[in-house]
């Protein structure tokens, strides 16, 4: 890499207050061609580029994004990272990321801030208990870090939850993945971002597609706001607005767009060292470094592209988080935001090859995408690279809403949709 | 969040409102005909529009009656509301 990052490279541009640090990455105009066209610039997009790069020697690629690198999803997230899923596919799909997570910062050489700071999953009912149980022994045979406990464990392991049996939905237990944790959202984009374009990728920032030309069933390149870009790929990493770009290839995809909301607050000293997710009061909760209580809300019911969502949403997600923290109770909200989030009929993502020729989706991520950022950029490059997907992979095909192979984690999807 | 006008109640806040997804999907007329393609294509399939859709809502917390709107899902901005069977109204 041109300038890596070291202690001694800090120290250097210390001398010169700062001012001669290198860009991270260059600003350059399209080129006519490209070996293949990522649309979509944030995390996933970004990772499927790096890899294309670094594991398949495609060097003459593109990524277009139509705002600005991160700025969608991947600077809306709450940033949780786990592995935990119920079904074989989604395990081997999802602890394919976290492995990656694990020697991430090192390999980007740039600090993504993964801290395996443990992600808690809480049952608040019998059946949440039994389905929690299920899925730690599903998990444990899949080689996943997994273990459950009891009402006291999880007091032990978070000390301000309210454990007592007489709050509205008490506590029964819990789950506990202790590899999991959370990542800075904007490094992970920065990271690969500057790792892609270290290796010859061209990232073109507000550059938005507006057509994709195709000849028969094969693809001849896409139209975009900076003019038409001629290449035989394009790996489709657009999120809530995959379908849009659907339907300009004349495609339908099995996925509806809602918003998806988040919030932080006020920062306050270290409170909460971990991750409490709750599916049936539809909370979680952790804290960032900057001290601010990060919170998830869940997804509103109708398709919306406002990036907005509705206040009852949050009204009804700190709720939960008031009964569960009664600590909480005079901290005050600073910001709150939406995003499009692309949801699928089984709650679990698309990485696929299509009908066209050379057109590649990789969507339905739906509530949480961010987890599998690096395993969902390096298993979408296999695919592009070889027009064939990675075993890994291979469950997640476009063709299993037709075969009825569906892949349900709806329960371990930890949001309800 | 926004209003919306119930065709039988009137204007109401929409959180007594639950979305019902795409509408005019027609249930096939002959399911033991359809091939997978086609069972496909009717269960999962969806415009997912942003711009104009149409959509069918149910008044759950109120009539609990179901009805039909056109939408901006760019902007959330309500464009017609009409009872189900009955044809959408031009724009």
């Amino acid at each position: 890499m041109r300038n890596k990052y070291s202690v001694f490279s800090l120290i250097k541009n210390a001398l010169s207050y700062h001012e001669n640090w290198h860009r991270a990455w260059k600003d350059p105009a399209p080129k006519k061609e490209y070996d293949a066209v990522i649309v979509g610039g944030g995390g996933h997009g970004l990772a499927t580029a790096y890899y294309l790069a670094k594991k398949h020697n495609m060097n003459n690629i593109a990524i277009v994004e139509k705002g600005w690198i991160g700025g969608g999803n991947t600077g809306r997230n709450t940033t949780i990272i786990r592995s935990n899923y119920l079904w074989d596919a989604s395990a081997g799909l999802y602890d394919h990321a976290l492995k990656i997570w694990e020697g991430l910062s090192q390999e980007l050489n740039y600090n993504v801030m993964f801290s395996q700071r443990g992600v808690m999953n809480l049952a608040h009912n019998l059946q949440d208990v039994r389905d929690l149980k299920r899925r730690t022994h599903a998990n444990r045979l899949n080689g996943i870090d997994a273990v459950y406990l009891s009402t006291e464990e999880v007091k032990k392991f978070c000390p301000i939850i309210n454990t007592s049996p007489d709050i509205r939905y008490p506590v029964l237990g819990g789950t506990l993945q202790r590899r999991a944790g959370t990542a800075r959202h904007d490094a992970v984009a920065w990271g690969y971002a500057r790792g892609a374009d270290a290796m010859g990728v061209d990232i073109i920032q507000n550059c938005e597609v507006k057509g994709i030309k195709r000849n028969g069933d094969s693809v001849e390149g896409i139209e975009t706001t900076k003019g038409f870009i001629k290449t035989k790929k394009v790996g489709v990493v657009a999120a809530g607005h995959s379908s849009v770009i659907a339907n300009m290839a004349g495609l339908r995809l099995p996925l509806e767009s809602k918003p998806l909301q988040a919030l932080v607050s006020e920062p306050v000293k270290p409170i909460i060292d971990t991750v409490v997710m709750s599916n049936a009061v539809h909370a979680y909760v952790s804290q960032s470094d900057k001290g601010e209580l990060v919170i998830g809300a869940g997804t509103d019911d109708y398709v919306s592209y406002t990036q907005k969502g509705s206040h009852q949403i949050v009204e009804g997600t700190l709720n939960a988080i008031l009964e569960l923290y009664p600590i909480f109770s005079r901290m005050r909200m600073l910001r709150q935001w939406g995003g499009i989030v692309d949801i699928c009929p089984d709650a679990s993502p698309i990485l696929s090859k299509t009908s066209i020729k050379g057109l590649y989706f990789n969507c339905g991520w739906g509530t949480g995408g961010f987890k599998a950022t690096p395993g969902s950029g390096d298993l979408f490059a296999h695919t592009i690279a070889n027009d064939e997907p990675h075993k890994l992979n291979a469950a997640f095909n476009l063709n299993r809403f037709v075969s009825g192979d569906l892949v349900d984690e709806h329960g371990a999807a930890a949001v309800a949709h | 969040m926004f209003l919306i006008n119930c065709p039988y109640c009137g204007e109401r806040d929409q959180q007594e409102f639950k979305a019902g997804g795409e509408a005019h999907i027609e249930r096939p007329k002959q399911p033991t005909e359809l091939s997978d393609d086609e069972w496909a294509e009717y269960l999962f399939m969806r415009k997912n529009i942003k711009g104009v859709q149409f959509e069918r809502w149910n008044h759950a917390h109120g009539c609990r009656k179901w009805f039909n709107m056109i939408r901006d899902t760019s902007n959330d901005e309500i464009k017609a509301i009409y009872k189900m069977g009955e044809k959408p109204p031009s724009q």
